[in-house]
């Protein structure tokens, strides 16, 4: 079931070692690619139809596309690291265990879009990550991968470090742009868009460490090949991250169309301690909460898109018959009460009314009006939100009560235990 | 110590939060007072209020005094299935503090984060720069008993 | 051209025009809250939101461009619910105390409401009480009131360049307040008010003053004066529901005369005296050697930037009052004597468009006998239409009526001081005679007129040419601050105004003012100029009575002590 790519040299090569991940055919699709036409790369990518593994799945190459459009020549490429979706260490995995990876992606799609400056935001909390990055992008320095004039091709670039300080929004695009400007993350009003006006005003591409670490495979093989791996819709494998109440909590890597329900079991060793299933966390906090019956959906975006929620970045969290649904309610409700930047109406003031309907639900406070509440408040955060944030914080409630209505239910009829 | 970090740094508004996070890590006290706020925003030609606002956005930064070590326990789903209520209970009894407050001695200051990405080890805290993983009461007890022994 | 449907009705503007602006050309108004023209588009509030055909998400009309063949639909069952919601949500975290508020019936947000139809809140309150800060004599912050629009952040940081005011924390914690939540007084703040001005609800206003002249108006002991300031006849009248640009003097004058005061006078009067002391500063520094250049000290909001920010440029700044100020030494003074009456029992009004002109009465300077200020009371033209509106009178029935005499003869130079550029040319007309001892050809200096951040011109005076410069806005102001403390300043003369638009724009003007609103001002303004019969202020004859009578002549030992004042560095 696990299709190894991304992934490949997880535990078989020594991370630090610049050596070893030459040896393993490192850096041979940037050698190649240095030679090709630019527009040329960017129609592999097409042809792979590779789409972001970030959380928001759009297609890589409309991006590329659009920036290799505009006539600003300053440029630059981001790399986002701030992975603060709970319930995915995905990126966290290919950042230590196989760094050169995306690093080999990023070069690549700065020569193709003709980026001038690149940069991996990653977030505080990721230390060692963060040490390993140091020490690797010295090793590309040093053997030409980075710098000037990379390989003798004429093409400069480099890629500054730069660190988060505990803030989960600035993992959205606008907001991680705002905070390597040394603002507050708060992010912009859309349109323009960061491909137009981005950092520091100029053009800028920003993708995911997974969706990087596709771009030297989807160039050795071919965009075609590529896109044969996985859905019509999503092409390729995606790296799960499973945890919660299972033996076996990991990355995994799956072509997309498995079923959730293989990868709890076969490769996830199945509920630890033999306790039932009651519910399953899809995507992050900011995806919908689906009931154990449900588990063979397929992973695969559009089906996450079902949901109304972009909830692409493939974690799965487990959780056994122990747990209340409104006690993880109040969790992911307070996460995102915290994380909230504060600047739009519907999420700065709405996150914190969820949390005290939740809180009313918990104390068996709750009545029918707060259920009819809840459920409008939680569309009307989605369909208003300025960004992606205040849009899916309201997606766990919102699949609960489609899921779980009776667990509602219960509390209002029997307000008393 | 401020005035040599902030030579390595251009004079530049980007370079704000770097210089925000190097510093407060190597104060003992792990916070920002307001004269080093208004040195920093008068090397970087920014004004104190636009400090400020950063400041007190990022979760990282204090204005108030806190612990040497800084522990933030996750509270979110992974952990908090796999026991991270435990472990909270665990470190308030050695620390003899609640959740949001700092030793008597100031060697410890116990913080919520949000998750710390290694759900894979779950349970999770992060002292200072270091994250530990698959906690329980003991091996809390222990990693809590080597910070204390080391001066 | 794009073509699209706003609720069933064909449309058709230019690519790159909003949703907002596109249903304006049809008379439809989407409901607004953070949006203000001439700001920076910040599509927070999320109130104008609207429903395309075929999206599943709505968008903000204030931010989104049309697109050939959107259908929009601004108030389906989705946006209205969508709308009240997130009204409600602002509610529930506002001290919607109304009918105990100054902004009561004048409050976007209530007018929101009200427009909803909102008639329950399903949101339980999430208020904190915060401490209001009064602590300053011109402006009031009532954090409990904000709704966190940031219209007041974009003026005071992007604007004015000051940024006093700012975001702080995050999610429910972020609040709108200066540094550390200390007091205006305690920051740089330069009390201009143009945070006031775009406040849309109450939690930014100026300190009210208006019970402190009702008390004094029905004082029978008391001799109460009132000089208006040249910015509110072109400006007043919006107060009484008169388009912008509307010209009420006279019948501004019959109001004061209603409401119970004594004497009405103009303080373009002092304005022209202004210009006589100033201008003879400035010939003499220039024939001295003296320091340059020199800048205009008429603003307090600009003193105080220069106190606070600029203190080595204290020399720069002319040492002449302010029209406001030379109005009430003279009046404590000069007129007292005359009409014999005991100072204590006189007690000077000013009506301003200004919030700082409070700040500057306080002053401790600003007292000639050192015991009671010069200026007692200064009212907002908004306070004043509080006033007017509190007494009853039917604005638009009154009989005209002129100022008193005899501060109430004025030249056409001190009515332009309420626009910018409007003191520098009151100043050349005045200068350039002075100097070239011939009358000018041409009276409009039209270089120095108008919306453009930093104007020039240049003027011969006495065979040298020479350069000033006019700026408004503070932010424009440091630029040319910058320049003279670098020393790169090329200017003689440089006329500062701290509101965009100068004082027709001032922090204490009529609500919703925007630049076309103030171009209708400034348009007024020179209107009054060019109506008036004298149009130099050394040409007004009383002013020339008075020194002939009382100053002797400008710059005197007399005129020094209760036309000039100094300055000091001030640490916020």
């Amino acid at each position: 079931m696990e299709q190894k790519i991304v992934s490949k040299r997880f535990d078989a090569i020594n991370p630090l070692s610049i050596d070893d991940y030459l040896e393993s055919g490192g850096y041979k699709s940037l050698k190649e690619a240095l030679k090709r036409d630019r527009i040329n790369i960017i129609e592999e990518i097409e042809a792979a139809r590779l789409r972001g593994r970030g959380g928001a799945a759009f297609p890589a190459h409309v991006k590329m596309m659009g920036i290799a459009k505009e006539e600003e020549t300053t440029r630059y490429i981001i790399c986002n690291a701030d992975e603060g979706e709970p319930g995915n260490f995905k990126d966290r995995q290919l950042m230590e265990k196989d760094p050169h990876q995306f690093i080999e992606g990023m070069v690549i799609t700065a020569f193709a879009i003709r980026a001038t400056k690149g940069y991996i935001y990653i977030r505080g909390e990721y230390d060692k990550a963060y040490s390993i990055l140091e020490w690797t992008l010295e090793e590309a320095r040093k053997k030409g991968y980075l710098g000037k004039n990379i390989l003798d091709s004429g093409f400069d670039f480099d890629i500054e470090l730069r660190s988060g300080a505990g803030s989960y929004v600035c993992g959205e695009e606008f907001a991680l742009i705002e905070s390597i400007e040394g603002k507050p993350g708060r992010t912009r009003v859309k349109p323009p868009f960061p491909t137009q006006k981005g950092l520091f005003d100029k053009p800028t591409l920003i993708n995911n460490v997974e969706t990087f670490a596709n771009i030297p495979h989807i160039l050795e093989m071919g965009g075609d090949e590529f896109a044969k791996i996985g859905t019509e819709s999503s092409t390729g494998t995606k790296l799960v991250s499973l945890s919660g109440n299972v033996n076996n909590p990991g990355v995994y890597e799956v072509p997309f169309g498995v079923p959730i329900k293989e990868v709890v079991e076969k490769l996830g060793g199945g509920s630890k301690d033999g306790r039932k299933i009651k519910m399953v966390q899809l995507g992050g906090a900011c995806g919908p909460i689906i009931p154990e019956y449900m588990l063979d959906l397929t992973i695969d975006f559009d089906r996450f898109e079902d949901f109304d929620s972009k909830t692409g970045a493939g974690a799965i969290i487990v959780m056994d018959e122990r747990f209340d649904v409104f006690d993880v309610l109040l969790r992911v409700a307070e996460f995102f009460e915290h994380e909230s930047c504060g600047k739009c109406t519907p999420c700065r003031e709405g996150n914190l009314q969820l949390v005290k309907l939740v809180e009313k639900f918990i104390n068996r406070k709750a009545t029918q009006k707060d259920l009819i509440n809840i459920e409008s408040l939680a569309r009307v955060m989605h369909q208003t939100s300025l960004c992606g944030l205040g849009q899916t914080a309201p997606t766990a409630i919102l699949s609960t009560l489609k899921y779980f209505r009776d667990d509602y239910l219960d509390l209002i009829e029997h307000p008393e235990l | 110590m401020l005035e040599e970090i902030l030579k390595k740094y251009p004079q530049h508004e980007d370079s704000l939060i770097e210089i925000l996070l190097e510093y407060q890590n190597k104060k003992t006290k792990r916070f920002i007072t307001e004269e080093e706020i208004a040195q920093i925003s008068n090397y970087l030609g920014v004004t104190e209020s636009k400090v400020c606002s950063v400041v007190s956005f990022y979760t990282f930064f204090s204005t108030e005094p806190r612990g040497k070590h800084i522990i933030q326990i996750c509270k979110d789903v992974p952990c908090y299935v796999n026991g991270s209520g435990n472990v909270l209970k665990t470190l308030e009894q050695l620390l003899n503090i609640r959740i949001g407050e700092t030793t008597k001695d100031e060697k410890f200051t116990l913080e919520y984060t949000s998750c710390l990405g290694n759900c894979d080890g779950a349970p999770a805290m992060r002292i200072d720069g270091k994250t530990f993983t698959n906690l329980n009461p003991n091996k809390v007890k222990a990693i809590i008993s080597e910070y204390r022994g080391v001066n | 051209m794009v073509n699209i449907k706003i609720n069933n009705t064909d449309v058709t503007v230019e690519e790159g025009t909003t949703i907002l602006d596109a249903a304006k050309t049809k008379n439809i108004k989407i409901p607004t809250l953070c949006y203000y023209p001439d700001l920076d588009i910040k599509s927070d509030c999320r109130i104008c939101t609207v429903e395309i055909a075929g999206e599943k998400g709505l968008v903000t009309a204030c931010s989104t461009p049309v697109r050939e063949g959107m259908e929009i639909k601004t108030n389906s069952p989705r946006v209205l619910n969508a709308r009240k919601t997130i009204t409600e949500l602002m509610l529930a975290n506002h001290d919607a105390n109304c009918t105990a508020c100054e902004k009561n019936m004048n409050c976007e947000l209530q007018t929101l409401a009200n427009t909803l139809g909102i008639d329950e809140n399903r949101f339980e309150s999430v208020l904190e009480m915060q401490e209001l800060d009064t602590a300053n004599t011109s402006i009031t912050r009532n954090p409990n009131r904000c709704i966190k629009c940031g219209r007041c952040v974009d003026v005071c940081k992007n604007v004015q360049g000051i940024n006093v005011l700012e975001s702080m924390n995050r999610s429910h914690e972020m609040v709108i307040s200066p540094k550390y939540g200390k007091y205006l007084s305690d920051e740089d703040c330069t009390f201009c008010g143009q945070c006031s001005s775009v406040c849309p609800v109450a939690s930014i206003t100026e300190k009210d003053e208006t019970d402190i002249v009702w008390n004094a108006l029905d004082d029978d002991k008391k001799h109460v004066i009132v000089q208006v300031a040249p910015a509110v006849r072109v400006s007043l009248g919006e107060e009484m529901g008169q388009k912008p640009g509307s010209i009420v003097t006279e019948k501004m004058v019959a109001a004061l005369k209603q409401l119970g005061f004594d004497r009405v006078f103009d303080t373009d009067f002092t304005a022209d005296l202004t210009i006589i002391e100033e201008g003879n500063e400035l010939i003499e520094r220039i024939k001295t050697g003296g320091k340059l250049p020199m800048m205009t000290s008429c603003c307090p909001g600009w003193i105080s930037l220069v106190e606070q920010k600029y203190p080595d440029l204290i020399d720069n700044i002319s040492s002449c009052k302010s029209p406001q100020q030379m109005f009430g030494a003279l009046a404590k003074t000069y007129y007292a004597k005359k009409q014999n009456i005991d100072p204590k029992d006189l007690f000077v009004v000013s009506i301003m468009p200004c919030t700082a002109k409070k700040y500057e009465a306080a002053r401790e300077e600003m007292s000639v006998d050192g015991k009671n200020q010069d200026v007692d009371a200064v009212l907002t033209t908004r306070e004043l239409g509080k006033m007017v509106r509190q007494m009853g009178i039917n604005f638009d029935q009154l009989d005209k009526v002129e100022f008193d005499d005899p501060f109430g003869i004025t030249s056409g130079a001190g009515a332009i001081f309420g626009a910018t550029g409007g003191v520098m040319e009151a100043a050349l007309r005045t200068v350039s005679e002075v100097v070239n001892e011939k009358p000018l050809e041409k009276l409009d200096f039209e270089t120095v007129r108008g919306l453009e951040g930093i104007k020039e011109a240049e003027v011969d005076l006495g065979g040298q040419k020479v350069k000033v410069a006019v700026a408004h806005s503070l932010s424009k102001a440091k630029t040319l601050a910058d320049q003279v403390k670098d020393g790169t300043s090329p200017y003689a003369f440089i006329e500062v105004m701290t509101c965009p638009g100068g004082c027709i724009g001032g922090g204490g003007q009529p609500y919703n003012t925007t630049n076309a609103v103030r171009e209708e001002r400034i348009r007024a303004t020179y209107q009054v100029d060019s109506d008036m019969k004298i149009r130099k202020s050394h040409e007004n004859p009383v002013i020339n009575k008075l020194y002939d009578d009382y100053l002797k002549k400008p710059l005197s030992d007399l005129s020094h002590d209760l036309l000039h004042t100094h300055y000091r560095k001030r640490n916020a």
